[in-house]
């Protein structure tokens, strides 16, 4: 059998065409994220003296970041800046959804959307810029503050520390929670609301009984969406964050870029991806739990 | 001595420009079982959501148990509705379905689960609790859909084309159970259909509705044998129309002459006052003529005919039929008894027919 015979009868399976189709991405996807991850966590495994790498493995790194109290502040400064943000944006993003869902004439609900989302059209370094004329000390808000005489001193505690790193955030991945939120609402049946409301439910009830539940799979998927990557955000929290907003990447980055230390960034980064790998699974299932709960 | 529990005073809905009921006019009893029945559009679901309080009425009145509804949320009302898509919450479990209307009544656990399962009981789906609402099959759906609305008790029972999801024979099964249902219960059941067939066999009483107004209310003997309007003779049944001529009234006789029937003498009951268009016609249902055949002698009237069509049913036959000196074909009905044979196309026929069974429309 010739070989183009071969491939021929090899197009004509399913499987055999699926892996053909995503090949392309496969590849390109092992060559820029699977390759760069491995490397990391070999990398964390070694040690490095100024420029030498050693290459024998130890758990030294892990050791230093277990025991260094530094490692372990930041760690938790960054679950508990993400985690702000993550609950800020939800909170804010879900009546914005459920506003669009619900209360938008359904052929402009696209224009919406669409409107949401052209602020960000602008690159994100820009935004985070335009959130430090706003914020700073001679910044928008608190000139037009202290113009109105609603406040004597400029506020402080907007900029260069880790509010600031939240707001910022927060609003850089509005649209992110808005749409996954909006498209779960959008699937929720409206007769069901209505059934509810035949049985006796008011219109809060009926949310919280009905909407909330529904929509769930709307809020994980933003709550996964905006936690993961803002854990791992350095931009922001060395552009607003000021010394005491800094966050893991900006260490990860130090370690990397300035100590010249490869090794404990990888191990840095390793251990970062580990704890958003376990919180984002404790989310679920407890999620998982709470729907349960409801049947 | 029955009250109306339903009480509707001239009841007009606009959506924006769109006036989609025009004056709706009817009194439902207690213990009712009422159909709405109108062809798509006319404004059935409309009526019922303003029932259920899930519209507002643009103006008029609607009373239920005597109290007007003005401004009653859907909730503090006193019925209970099956949707047409049943709308069974797919985040909860077929007992969580059925008991969900039931979270504050302040029951306790064991005696929740105990309504729930005389309600599943009910409606033959006892053991289902634990399922999953996306693991039932449309005519499981629906009975859940059924049971939660009916473990409240309500005083009406609104049913949104409850049936129109499901095959023909399923269907008709749950006709039988839902009527049996309702006679059990003795709740008010109203039921919207656009299936003649299907209000007919279920109703006491029903509302044919045209274009947002109640053409003709009446049981079903009435409104099939002597519907008020060419309308709605057309809607229910199959209705044969011949052109017609009043020659003299006088008191309670009617002498017309009938297009290829000729001359006959009907009452004046046989004559509704409804919306005519003017044409003058008589209607008769395919199953008041009968084919005479060899030896039969008509107990009342005869014409000849020439069979153009049959149809066959199994049961029954249908014939389109050429009446004697016309060009207009009219279809009668024989049931297949034993021993009688089916005509074959092109036959001559006998036809009996009888003044007493025609409907004068003018
Ligand atoms: N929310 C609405 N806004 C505008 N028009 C509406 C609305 N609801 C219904 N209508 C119109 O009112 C008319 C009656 O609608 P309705 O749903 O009551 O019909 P129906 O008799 O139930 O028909 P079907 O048998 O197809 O369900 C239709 O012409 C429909 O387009
Ligand atoms: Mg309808």
């Amino acid at each position: 059998m010739s070989l183009a015979q071969k491939i021929g009868r090899m197009r004509r399976t399913d499987a055999a065409s699926g892996i053909l189709l995503v090949s392309p991405t496969a590849l390109y996807a092992l060559l820029l994220l699977a390759a760069p991850l491995a490397t990391i966590v070999v990398f964390s495994f070694w040690t490095q003296d100024y420029l030498t790498i050693d290459r024998s493995w130890t758990l030294a790194n892990y050791r230093v970041a277990v025991t260094e109290p530094i490692y372990g502040q930041l760690m938790l400064r960054s679950l508990w800046i993400s985690g702000s943000v993550t609950v800020a944006t939800v909170l804010l993003a879900f009546p914005i959804a459920y506003f669009v869902s619900f209360h938008v004439d359904p052929a402009r609900k696209s224009l919406w959307i669409f409107l949401i989302t052209i602020p960000f059209w602008t690159s994100y370094l820009i935004r985070v810029f335009l959130w430090k004329v706003i914020l700073g000390y001679n910044g928008v808000l608190n000139s037009t503050l202290l113009g109105l005489g609603i406040i004597d001193a400029p506020l402080t505690f907007i900029l260069y520390n880790a509010n600031a790193v939240v707001i910022t955030l927060a609003h850089a991945f509005a649209p992110f929670a808005i749409l996954p939120i909006f498209v779960a609402l959008e699937k929720i049946d409206r007769s069901l609301l209505e059934a509810s409301r035949d049985l006796g439910e008011n219109r809060v009830t009926t949310f919280l009984r009905v909407t909330l539940p529904l929509a769930m799979p709307g809020v994980v998927a933003a709550v996964l969406i905006v936690f993961i990557p803002t854990i791992g955000d350095y931009v922001t929290p060395r552009l607003v964050g000021g010394p005491e907003g800094l966050m893991i990447a900006n260490m990860i980055q130090t370690q990397f870029l300035k100590l010249n230390n490869a090794p404990m960034g990888a191990t840095l980064a390793v251990l970062a991806m580990l704890i958003v790998t376990v919180v984002s699974l404790v989310f679920v299932a407890l999620n998982r739990r709470f729907l349960r709960r409801q049947q | 001595m029955t009250k109306p529990i339903i009480q509707l005073q001239d009841v007009q809905k606009y959506f924006g420009d769109y006036h989609a009921l025009r004056g709706i006019n009817a009194e439902i009893d207690e213990g009712e079982f009422f159909s709405l029945l109108g062809p798509s559009g006319c404004g059935k679901t409309t009526l019922l959501r303003v029932i259920a309080g899930f519209e507002d009425v643009s103006t008029g009145r609607v009373l239920i148990d005597g109290k007007p509804m003005e401004g009653v949320a859907p909730n503090r009302r006193p019925t209970n509705m099956v949707f047409q898509s049943y709308a069974i919450f797919p985040h909860l479990s077929v007992a969580r379905n059925v008991g969900f209307g039931l979270r504050r009544a302040g029951l306790t656990k064991d005696e929740l689960g105990r309504r729930v399962g005389e309600a599943l009981e009910m409606v033959g789906l006892s053991g289902y609790g634990a399922r999953a609402a996306h693991a039932l099959s449309g005519g499981q759906r629906q009975r859940v859909a059924l049971a939660r609305a009916l473990i409240l008790k309500p005083k009406v029972l609104l049913l949104d084309e409850p049936l129109s999801a499901l095959d023909k024979k399923l269907r008709e099964q749950m006709q039988v159970e839902l009527i049996k249902l309702q006679r059990q219960v003795g709740i008010t059941f109203i039921l919207v259909t656009h299936d003649q067939e299907e209000a007919l066999v279920m109703s006491d009483r029903i509302a044919v509705m045209f274009d947002g107004q109640i053409a003709q209310m009446d049981d079903p003997e009435v409104l099939y044998r002597r519907p008020k309007t060419r309308r709605v003779a057309d809607f229910i049944g199959v209705m044969n129309f011949l052109p017609a001529e009043v020659l003299f009234e006088a008191g309670e006789k009617i002498e017309i002459e009938i297009a290829g029937l000729g001359r006959a003498e009907i009452s004046s009951d046989q004559a509704p006052r409804g919306g005519g268009d003017g044409a003058t016609s008589v209607g008769f249902r395919p199953e008041t003529l009968t084919i005479l055949y060899d030896g039969q002698q008509a107990t009342d009237r005869e014409a000849r005919a020439k069979v153009e069509e049959v149809v066959y049913y199994g049961d029954m036959t249908y014939y389109d039929v050429r009446l004697e000196g016309t060009d207009k074909t009219v279809r009668l009905s024989m049931r297949n008894v034993f021993g009688r044979e089916v005509l074959p196309i092109g036959a001559e026929a006998r036809i009996a027919w009888s003044p007493g069974a025609l409907v004068l429309f003018r």
